[in-house]
């Protein structure tokens, strides 16, 4: 060893022997996973404005996205559902959060709840939006097929059910495969995985994926219901 | 000191992975013939096998593009062979168009993916991010295994797309729609098409694996003292190419979903008012076939990067280490690198100023497609400068990285043509293009690729190829490049379009008939040499000069302070900790200090 070894500094954080950002490589990882797939909905989503932008028209979302499971027929509660729907997703966010806060503090028995939580909400969301395409379904909106009318009364092509079924289906088969992965850590932590390792940083990782499906669900929720 | 333990917050973690690493070479003992040379998750055995599966694609691509050289060449002439090996695409062995189509897309896709991609940052970035920042492996070895596997199984899916009744993809490699969304629209249109989405998709998860480790143990796993500016710039190289990768391919992933909603489902995302021969009159209102393009341009232009920055990377090193010379600039070359990977985002629309895209939205391309020459020039210049008045060793490796060096300056300077948008309204899609990307972008990293292999064979073998092969190769490939792409300028400049069957039917290309000949010799020539190359390549595993020392080269990098055969795990012992750069040759008159030399007294620390 030479005497004169000032330059790499264990200090340093970018000096090697160790993460700059002091992070496992899983969760370094699931960052940039999570860029990258917010690069696949950004270009759904540019895709879905610039052709929304070409079209002559665009149906309203008020009157597409009226209907209440149960409600008798004429009672119109525009965006009352996907409302229940954004608010569901968003406090599984919170109960994810309590979970991943519960790992911190190696308390198995709130880790447990809280995923329960969380995935009950997400199955809760899924069920949620089956049912809403179940319904647009039976008014004869599907791929290649839409009912609606443009805002203004004009003819609307097929844009509007094309890019909503696309979207909404590949962000339902993210918060898919969320339910599945907090499944799996909930089955891992029942196992004592975590308390063998030591840390919950695995319940982390699928935290922020789960906050990541639920962030992008903020911006197809706007673009599809509010604008 | 080695990367067990990462993180403060948390002491008793560890990479789990690391742990089974503790007892080095040993282990390999208890591994079998499946877990050492299949199911892999040594990074060095995953590159080899990046490395061979990309070589057969090489072969393959190769091959067509000598049968589709075959009819531009001789498209009088029959060749009954043919008949023989294609069948029905070549009756009475003469290639039809249908079979030409397909063999031009399949080449591009091929080469541009499989080889280029695949082969390239897949063999170059799992044998050398490891090795050369200090780590045992990749950050997750299994990721890197399914890497591997997903890009088998996509070039499985590619391969059966061949044998189908209707053939493979016709389309052209960038599979515009409405060519590849309507099944109507030619035979390769169909199944050809399913097979080459699914083929591609894997693909795009394969990248996405590899990437995500390749940035993962770049950041992560540098051993103590190797600071991100002592990284050789292979390293920075190979860590921008997988940033490029992780952002652009999601947008293909993107363009290729809402295409296989266009081809099975009945949406109109890339179409509108088509009248198909037979069909007639498509109902699909209002799509952009536009929209696409733009969505396959955004991965399209930084894939050119993805394929250019890995050989960048290493002819920097190598031509720095057969100089014995430091490179010239390194933090220039870094900022260039950088620049280059943030406007190769910014650059897409060039591919479509002749679509109808708005002007002025062109002269906006036309300026960021242009201040790219910027960072390139300084890294050529970097290069030239690292040459300059140095102790030049012309090895196999150093002259496949001069010749790199003098076809990216051919070819990029091109490229200040193509990247006008009046200028590109005479020579889109002509031979000029083709002659464009083939130089700076094809043959170039082949270069680059060479290069490597040929620099880094004696550390992935043991063995040396052999050094006169390995000029014949060179020689014969450099002149033929030449010989092939550079006449295709002035096809292209009078106006040749790319992508024509038959150019003897023309009266205004008949001219060229002589010299498409001479192009497919000499393309049948340089394909012959590769032969030699591969038959060097194998030859050399097993039987080729070994090597006595560690460090061959005299380089200075930490990949040459492993043992002649690493076993899994990279070094004996403890990883070694790295006080200097990369580039320390000619110093205090010393020919060059190993990165493991602590900094002297009287030394400056660099």
């Amino acid at each position: 060893m030479s005497t004169i070894t000032t330059t790499a500094a264990p200090s340093k954080l970018w000096s090697g022997g160790k993460s700059p950002f002091n992070v496992e490589y899983g969760k370094l990882m699931m960052w940039y996973f999570l860029m990258s797939d917010a690069f696949t909905f950004g270009a759904f989503l540019i895709a879905y404005g610039t052709t929304r932008f070409a079209s002559n028209g665009w149906p309203n979302p008020n009157e597409v996205f009226r209907s209440f499971p149960f409600a008798p027929e004429g009672v119109h509660a525009p965006l009352v559902f996907v409302s229940i729907m954004t608010f569901i997703l968003i406090i599984s966010s919170v109960t994810m959060v309590l979970a991943v806060h519960a790992g911190k503090n190696m308390d198995k028995q709130a880790v447990v709840k809280n995923l329960i939580f969380t995935i009950i909400g997400g199955i809760a969301f899924l069920s949620c939006q089956a049912w809403e395409w179940n319904h647009l379904h039976n008014e004869g909106a599907w791929w290649g097929a839409n009912p609606f009318l443009n805002a203004d009364g004009s003819q609307s092509l097929n844009h509007f059910t094309n890019f909503f079924f696309t979207i909404t289906g590949f962000h339902g088969f993210h918060v898919l495969s969320g339910v599945v992965i907090n499944i799996v850590m909930l089955i891992m932590t029942l196992m004592d995985k975590f308390e063998q390792r030591g840390h919950y940083l695995m319940i982390e990782k699928a935290g922020l994926y789960w906050h990541f499906v639920d962030l992008v669900w903020v911006f197809v929720f706007t673009c599809f219901y509010l604008i | 000191m080695s990367n067990e333990v990462v993180l403060d917050l948390h002491g008793s973690t560890s990479i789990a992975h690391d742990v089974h690493h503790g007892h080095d070479a040993h282990h390999e003992h208890h591994e079998t013939f499946i877990s050492k040379y299949v199911f892999s998750m040594d990074h060095k055995m995953i590159a080899k096998q990046f490395l061979i599966t990309g070589m057969f694609w090489a072969v393959m691509g190769g091959l067509m593009s000598v049968l589709f050289r075959l009819q531009l060449g001789y498209p009088d002439s029959t060749f009954p062979w043919l008949e023989d090996i294609l069948g029905k695409w070549a009756k009475g062995g003469h290639i039809s168009a249908e079979a030409y189509y397909a063999l031009v897309t399949t080449h591009g896709t091929v080469l541009v993916f499989f080889v280029l991609t695949a082969g390239l940052s897949g063999t170059f970035a799992n044998f050398l991010i490891p090795l050369q920042v200090g780590a045992r492996d990749m950050a997750s070895p299994m990721m890197n295994m399914l890497s591997f596997w997903f890009f088998f199984l996509a070039g499985i899916v590619m391969l059966s797309s061949i044998f189908v009744e209707t053939g493979p993809f016709s389309g052209g490699w960038t599979a515009y729609p409405p060519l590849s969304a309507l099944g109507s629209a030619s035979p390769g249109s169909k199944t050809g098409m399913d097979l080459w989405i699914v083929s591609m998709a894997l693909f795009v998860v394969s990248s996405l694996l590899g990437g995500l480790n390749y940035i993962a143990t770049v950041l992560n796993m540098r051993t103590k003292g190797m600071s991100m500016t002592r990284l050789p710039l292979t390293i920075w190289a190979l860590f921008f190419t997988a940033v490029l990768g992780v952002l652009s391919f999601p947008v293909l992933f993107s363009g290729f979903i809402l295409l296989i909603f266009d081809r099975n489902f009945g949406t109109s995302f890339y179409l509108s008012d088509i009248f198909v021969n037979g069909v007639g009159a498509l109902p699909n209102e209002g799509g952009s076939a536009i929209l696409y393009q733009h969505l396959f341009w955004f991965l399209g232009h930084p894939e050119v990067y993805i394929i250019l920055l890995p050989a960048m990377g290493m002819v920097s090193e190598i031509l720095s280490t057969n100089a014995r010379k430091p490179i010239f600039g390194y933090m220039a070359m870094i900022g260039s690198m950088f620049a280059i990977a943030i406007l190769a985002f910014l650059v897409w629309a060039h591919h479509m100023f002749v679509t109808g895209l708005n002007p002025f939205l062109g002269s906006i391309f036309v300026l960021l497609t242009l201040l790219i020459a910027v960072p390139s020039a300084i890294k050529v210049f970097n290069w030239l400068t690292t040459l300059w008045r140095g102790n030049i060793r012309f090895t196999p490796a150093m002259m496949f990285a001069i010749g790199f060096v003098s076809l990216f300056i051919s070819g990029g300077l091109t490229g200040i043509w193509l990247g006008n948008s009046a200028l590109d309204i005479h020579l889109h899609d002509t031979y000029f293009v083709i002659a464009h990307f083939h130089i700076v972008m094809g043959v170039a990293s082949m270069f680059g690729m060479f290069a490597g292999i040929y620099h880094w064979f004696p550390k992935m073998y043991g063995r040396y190829l052999n050094n006169t092969l390995g000029y014949v190769h060179f020689w014969i490939t450099i002149t033929g490049a030449y010989l092939i792409f550079w006449p295709m300028h002035y096809e292209g400049l009078a106006g040749m379009p790319r992508r024509y069957y038959d150019y003897s039917i023309w009266e205004s290309f008949k001219q060229f008939s002589d010299l498409n000949r001479f192009i497919s010799t000499v393309a049948m020539i340089v394909f012959a040499t590769q032969l030699l190359f591969l038959a060097n390549f194998f030859y050399s595993i097993f039987k080729g000069r070994k090597l006595t020392t560690k460090n061959p080269w005299d380089s200075t990098t930490l990949e040459w302070t492993t043992p002649i055969k690493p076993g899994h795990g990279n070094w004996p012992g403890e990883i070694p900790e790295v006080y200097r750069w990369a580039y320390d040759y000619g110093k205090d008159g010393r020919d060059f200090i190993s990165q493991t030399t602590p900094v002297g007294a009287d030394e400056s620390v660099h």
